[in-house]
């Protein structure tokens, strides 16, 4: 068990994700930035798709009343037990009772954390994933809440840290594919040219992106576009041009046409963009 | 040969443009009767099937084999005419826009009920929101435009009419369109093995109801 004593800004619990529910209007969310929380579940000798917590920008304080092994990856929040600093991406032993704190995150923007057995609270449509669009799954973390710990697998950690690098605070850049409505602009691959800020109400439904050097996003079509289906990583573009990238919790459809599309190998890295950051898109072709 | 526009949708996902809009009901039912290797997931809309992809499929051959699928679908139309009996939902027709709804229609609130009760809807798409289904009925001529303004909270069961479509509100959600009436019918439950009632190419009747 472990107590949530100070959830930060906002603290979800996360895993892989429903895939398979498009029937049913219900999209896929789980883990933002998939490559760190897999890294943690790994980390602490989980399966990659056991339920952790995935919490924006730190601030995330919890108490372990009967001690855990657990590990904390993305984005760079100091991390302490007890007040003692412990390394990113590494395997935390707390024994006995303990307290695990996130400070606020100096690069990047989700940090994971993952305990050895996975946090079991009940799955819906097969997933733990706070999906914060559709409502789907368990409720954000709040003060005080209690959440059970999983019985702790066969595997053991393999390693006691893993060499990566802190998100960077600095430019990103992104690979798009263009389409599929890139015939809807008249010049699609400005998109390519100079770069984007970050918006303050980006989420976990999309990064919204304002212009900071480069052409605007014009249209060639002035039509309306019938609803279609959205894949992670589309950057739909509202008629006031500034687009909108697609993360875990998006809509599945959407009314605006899709310029672009993120890889998804970069969609991870999509996922720690911080408000006011930077970002650049370069064009990808298979 | 049936005329389909495949387009990239990112490196995971395919959007599929067939030629006639009228062909993406078969499409989606054909691929649920045939799964093709490598696709995760299919999600239909007004005249688009966006198609996920499994992590390490390679979309070119997925794509080839999108393609006999939807040739397939091709000769198969017709067939898809009439599945189980529709699902009857009940209605009480108490809605607050009603009687604008009526007059924006140019006809009497009676007519209304009669054309959205007499007529078979049939699920195209869904979105929105869990198990918000876009039910399309041409026949019903009930085609009418959203709200000017979108209400912040649309109650539960709430039925509605936008855009030639009608749609029962699974949960409480701001939105626009023009609520007519109320059903007690619930729409989304997540602890049910199939969470939602209306699903792609689901059918449903509108059956009047003093207590909805």
């Amino acid at each position: 068990m472990l107590r949530v004593v100070a959830p930060g800004l906002l603290s979800t619990i996360q895993d892989l994700g429903r895939p398979g529910w498009f029937h049913a209007g219900v999209g896929v969310s789980g883990a933002a930035d998939r490559r760190s929380f897999t890294l943690a579940n790994r980390l602490v000798g989980n399966p990659e798709s056991a339920a952790a917590i995935e919490c924006a920008l730190g601030g995330l304080r919890l108490e372990f009343p009967a001690g855990a092994i657990a590990a904390v990856t993305g984005a760079s929040a100091p991390i302490s037990v007890d007040g003692r600093p412990e390394a990113p991406a590494s395997v935390l032993y707390l024994t006995g009772p303990s307290y695990l704190e996130l400070g606020i995150a100096a690069s990047g923007l989700r940090c994971y954390v993952a305990v050895r057995g996975g946090i079991d609270v009940p799955a819906v449509l097969g997933s733990r994933s706070r999906d914060t669009l559709a409502g789907l799954g368990p409720e954000p973390l709040a003060a005080g809440d209690a959440l059970g710990i999983g019985r702790p697998p066969r595997e053991w950690p393999s390693v006691e840290v893993a060499p990566v690098a802190a998100p960077t605070a600095d430019l990103v850049t992104v690979r798009v594919r263009l389409g599929p409505r890139d015939d809807w602009f008249r010049r699609p691959a400005d998109l390519f040219i100079g770069s984007w800020q970050a918006g303050t109400d980006s989420d976990r439904v999309g990064l919204r992106l304002d212009r900071i050097d480069g052409p605007p996003l014009t249209r060639r079509t002035h039509g309306e576009l019938p609803t279609e289906g959205m894949p992670l990583g589309a950057i739909q573009v509202p008629p006031s041009g500034q687009p909108v990238v697609f993360l875990a919790d998006h809509p599945i459809t959407g009314g605006y046409p899709v310029v672009g599309t993120v890889i998804d190998a970069d969609v991870d890295r999509l996922a720690q963009v911080r408000p006011g950051q930077r970002l650049r898109f370069r064009a990808w072709m298979p | 040969m049936s005329d389909l526009d495949i387009r990239p949708a990112g490196d995971r996902a395919l959007l599929l443009v067939p030629a006639e809009a009228g062909t993406v009901a078969a499409v989606v039912a054909e691929l649920r009767r045939r799964p093709v290797a490598g696709v995760r997931d299919t999600l239909p809309a007004a005249r688009t099937v966006l198609v996920t992809l499994e992590p390490g499929a390679r979309p070119e051959l997925v794509e080839a084999r999108l393609r006999e699928a939807v040739e397939a679908a091709a000769a198969r139309r017709g067939e898809l005419a009439d599945e189980a009996d529709p699902w009857e939902i009940p209605v009480r027709y108490d809605g607050a826009d009603l009687t604008e709804t009526a007059s924006l229609l140019d006809m009497s609130e009676d007519e209304l009920i009669a054309r959205h009760t007499g007529a078979v809807w049939r699920c195209a798409f869904v979105g929105f929101a869990p198990g918000f289904g876009y039910l399309e009925s041409p026949r019903a001529g009930l085609s009418v435009a959203r709200r000017d303004r979108s209400r912040t909270a649309v109650p539960a069961g709430s039925v509605a009419l936008a855009g030639g479509y009608s749609a029962v509100y699974p949960r409480s959600t701001p939105g626009g369109w023009r609520i007519i009436g109320t059903t007690r019918m619930r729409m989304w439950d997540p602890d049910r093995r199939e969470p939602a009632v209306v699903r792609p190419g689901t059918r449903v009747r509108f059956v009047r109801a003093e207590d909805g």
